[in-house]
């Protein structure tokens, strides 16, 4: 039988080059996918790797996608060096887009310039309180976080779903269930005419550098990844960990409320019931790709941007079922897990018993 | 005759370190063999080579005369090697009948493996009750189990690893009447250790290892301790310098402190009550899992939850105080386990610095990294410890040179008292001597040391005031001076009069 061994000494190269294997070994499955399905792997991989970066419509459109998967993954990314598996961030990404709905729908059209700035708060507080929910239950009760948050992304649903076909359904939208469209002054501006890109993607790559220094030239960073990496070593330093829990849990659910507000009042700009699309669960696999770094994130951001882009281009340019994004995006998870699993073991032959 | 065992030239190298050089070592049926050598001396690597964890890089293996490959454990008891380890793999839950059933390759029914422990145990003189669940023994107990559980195979070869390092004074006396009986027998014995009395006491031979290499086969009865140690360190451990302790004023002071265990196989502490002075140091020993560690958390504020009013600090009620607010007071603790709670593995020693030293948080929690690694460097020349710098991850360090950071860190500090679990356990006797010297040191200076070990003579060489924990209870204190290894000894096993910990002064 097989059985892995730990290896004594990981190689320092391939750790930081396991996400590039990882991103080759999908490339060759993807090929032998195309191959199978009957299309020009050649043709498949353009779509995924060429043409999302072919011209600015292309990248305007990767950064819409790239917006809110950095800055979730920058959120998750803290949670999970704190040891805390928030899985619930499309939850909390609702809820930042219910309250920041709320705050843009009740824009005038006297409202001034600054209105947007008070609807991506609101979203930040939605995420926040969501968030506080599974703190709150874990700190009081122990329950946990990993049931907590993804049980409270289907509630986010239903109150989403509430929302847009009563209360808050445009009267006049031939019964729809969908807001009004938002006014001017609630909405993110755009960075260029005729382009869906918005200073969104300043905002995030402003907490990309945000958290680079939170994590890495903080004493609150540096006890709560101590926290998170020897729970023992913080209970001795004195280092609280009602307070990791609490930091990691709203810092996370407040970034993923901003995406939500940032995709309600940028490109989105009403709500509907298709507000959720899967960013806040894609961005879990953006902060591992990412190697938990702020940084890293960035990249593993675009990359998986690429694949949302590439899937629905597979879809009306070849023929090819939408679902293709999915399995690039779990095939580049599996692959890397795989990666790490060897790099720090190896697999060796045991003669049976 | 044939030997029991032979190894010829067996070499092992690690990354960075050779283990194990060219080592060669004889035993004979019927003869207990020492192996005798610091920590990182190679005497683990050697053993594991033996019993089949680890493949040796060259060398051979002779059991009984015939050249053999042994690739397992399994292989190894199939051979007739047993081993009992230094750490216990046994399941609390379990019985102690249970235990020893799960550990057998070919399983007969649990009746029949009752009844083999009965007899064993009855033959050896080793008491142990199968039907008892692990959890309700003693450590003492407990190693009797894995013993029991190493005889039962009927093995041709015993290795034990620092077998004595649990046990009372009495039940080490114990211990030796059944290897004795063993070896009469016509058993091997490998016998892993650095107490150099006992291994002049109870072994035939002795193997010195020091640095991976043999550094001389002795018979140890016709040696001293000083000629011994010689052999295993390359020169004589340097003479701690005492001065008389000048008493200074009350530091930390415990009053009717009980706290229940907080997890099922825990130890209830019961009404203990000390004080301790600046300018002294007491110890407590014991034999390990009687309570230490739940008082030494309660004392540091790893656990809160000792009822108000029981600890004082500087005459400040501390008893729900965290480990930061202890801190500020000037109190430091060095706790037992060093991988995982006194430094985080997978960070660097300048990171470490800031578990307890805040000297490199600026305003607003900035952290300076310069002031890190500065004071990283200079623990690490000061306390000479053996690391690539200040950017090396605690955990590549060896325990020994990790123990004498996290002293270092501490004692640097500047502490007014100082908590220290187990000061040199698994450091070499250079460090341990330097690491006792800093004690002695802090102590001149006015600090109040409290010191929990399971090496009485350490305890013997560096206290003023000697206490014994057994079963959450605290024996009254002794000055080092009054009290007897016998005596002491006795307390370990709970025997002392007025139980209850009443305080008696120095």
């Amino acid at each position: 039988m097989f059985r892995l061994e730990p290896r004594p000494a990981p190689s320092r190269v391939l750790t930081l080059a396991s996400p590039l294997i990882a991103l080759a070994v999908t490339v060759l499955v993807g090929i032998v996918l195309f191959t199978l399905l009957g299309k020009d792997p050649v043709a498949g991989l353009r779509m995924f790797f060429v043409e999302p970066l072919r011209n600015s419509y292309a990248w305007s459109e990767l950064t819409i996608k790239a917006t809110p998967l950095i800055l979730i993954a920058l959120g998750l990314a803290v949670c999970f060096r704190a040891n805390l598996w928030n899985i619930g961030a499309e939850g909390q990404f609702i809820m930042g887009a219910i309250f920041a709905g709320g705050v843009a729908l009740r824009a005038s059209p006297e409202s001034p310039a600054v209105y947007v700035v008070a609807v991506l708060l609101a979203g930040v507080v939605g995420g926040m309180f969501w968030a506080a929910i599974v703190a709150a239950l874990r700190d009081r009760f122990h329950a946990s976080e990993i049931l907590v948050s993804l049980m409270l992304v289907y509630v986010a649903e239903m109150v989403l779903s509430y929302l847009v076909y009563g209360p808050w359904k445009d009267p006049q939208g031939y019964n729809f269930p969908q807001t009004i469209t938002f006014l001017e002054a609630a909405r993110v501006p755009r960075l260029m005419q005729g382009l869906r890109a918005n200073v969104g993607i300043f905002v995030a790559l402003a907490a990309v550098a945000v958290f680079t220094v939170f994590l890495f030239r903080t004493y609150q960073g540096f006890q709560m990844q101590v926290g998170g990496v020897a729970p023992l070593a913080a209970r001795y330093a004195g280092f609280s960990s009602r307070r990791a829990l609490w930091t990691a849990l709203l810092l996370s659910g407040g970034m993923a409320g901003l995406a939500g507000a940032l995709d309600v009042a940028g490109p989105q700009g009403q709500l509907t019931p298709y507000v959720p699309v899967g960013y806040g669960f894609a961005a879990i696999i953006v902060a591992f790709v990412g190697r938990l770094h702020p940084v890293g994130i960035v990249f593993s951001a675009v990359l998986m941007s690429m694949f949302y882009i590439g899937g629905e281009l597979a879809q009306s340019r070849l023929g090819l079922p939408k679902a293709l994004t999915g399995v690039f995006q779990g095939l580049l998870l599996f692959a890397l897990l795989a990666c790490d699993t060897f790099i720090h073991q190896r697999l060796r032959w045991v003669a049976a018993k | 005759m044939t030997y029991r065992l032979e190894l010829r030239g067996i070499t092992k190298q690690y990354p960075g370190v050779r283990a194990n050089d060219a080592v060669s070592l004889r035993v004979r049926p019927g003869e207990i063999h020492a192996v005798l050598g610091e920590n990182g001396a190679g005497k683990s690597t050697l053993m594991k080579i033996i019993y089949g964890t680890v493949k040796p890089d060259a060398g051979e293996v002779l059991f009984n005369g015939q050249p053999v490959r042994v690739r397992s454990p399994q292989e190894a008891r199939a051979l007739g090697i047993s081993m009992v380890f230094q750490h216990f793999s046994l399941f609390d839950t379990l019985t102690a009948a249970e235990n020893v059933w799960l550990g057998l390759d070919k399983g007969p029914s649990l009746d029949e493996v009752i009844r083999r422990i009965r007899e064993v145990s009855g033959e050896y003189g080793l008491e142990v009750d199968p039907d008892r669940p692990v959890h309700s023994l003693t450590v003492g107990e407990r190693q009797r189990v894995e013993i029991v559980r190493a005889l039962m195979t009927g093995p041709q070869l015993l290795i034990l690893d620092e077998p004595t390092s649990v046990l009372t004074p009495q039940a080490v006396d114990k211990l030796f009447v059944t290897l004795r009986q063993l070896a009469e027998q016509g058993c091997a014995i490998l016998y892993i250790s650095h107490k150099l009395d006992e291994i002049r006491a109870l072994c035939h031979h002795c193997t010195v290892l020091r640095g991976g290499r043999v550094t001389g086969e002795v018979t140890p009865a016709e040696e001293s301790n000083a000629s011994l140690s010689r052999l295993m360190i390359g020169s004589e451990p340097p003479e701690l310098q005492r001065a008389t302790p000048v008493l200074g004023e009350l530091a930390l002071s415990v009053k009717a402190l009980s706290v229940p265990r907080n997890d099922p196989f825990g130890v209830d502490l019961k009404a203990l009550s000390f004080a301790l002075h600046g300018g002294e140091i007491v110890g407590i020993a014991g034999v390990s899992g009687n309570g230490q560690q739940a008082l030494m958390a309660v004392l540091s504020g790893e656990d809160p939850r000792a009822p108000a009013g029981s600890v004082h600090l500087f005459g400040r009620d501390v008893s729900r105080a965290d480990p930061g607010v202890r801190r500020a007071l000037g109190l430091h603790s060095v706790p037992e386990e060093r991988l995982g709670r006194g430094a985080v593995p997978t960070m660097s020693l300048a990171q470490n610095t800031l578990l307890t030293r805040t000297d490199a948080v600026g305003p607003g929690g900035w952290l300076r990294t310069v002031g890190m690694h500065g004071m990283a460097a200079e623990l690490i020349a000061r306390f000479k410890v053996k690391a690539g710098g200040p950017d090396a991850l605690a955990r590549s360090l060896s325990g020994g040179n990790l123990q004498k950071f996290i002293m270092g860190r501490e004692i640097d500090a500047e502490p007014r008292v100082l908590l220290v679990s187990q000061p040199t356990w698994g450091v070499d006797v250079g460090a341990a001597a330097q690491i006792r010297g800093e004690l002695l040191k802090l102590r001149d200076a006015g600090c109040a040391v409290l010191v929990v070990s399971e090496e009485l003579d350490e305890l013997f060489e560096v206290c003023d005031r000697l206490m014994v924990m057994s079963q959450g209870r605290l024996s009254p204190s002794v000055a080092v001076a009054d009290a007897t290894v016998d005596q002491i000894g006795a307390w370990m096993s709970g025997l002392w009069t007025g139980q209850g910990g009443a305080h008696v002064p120095a």
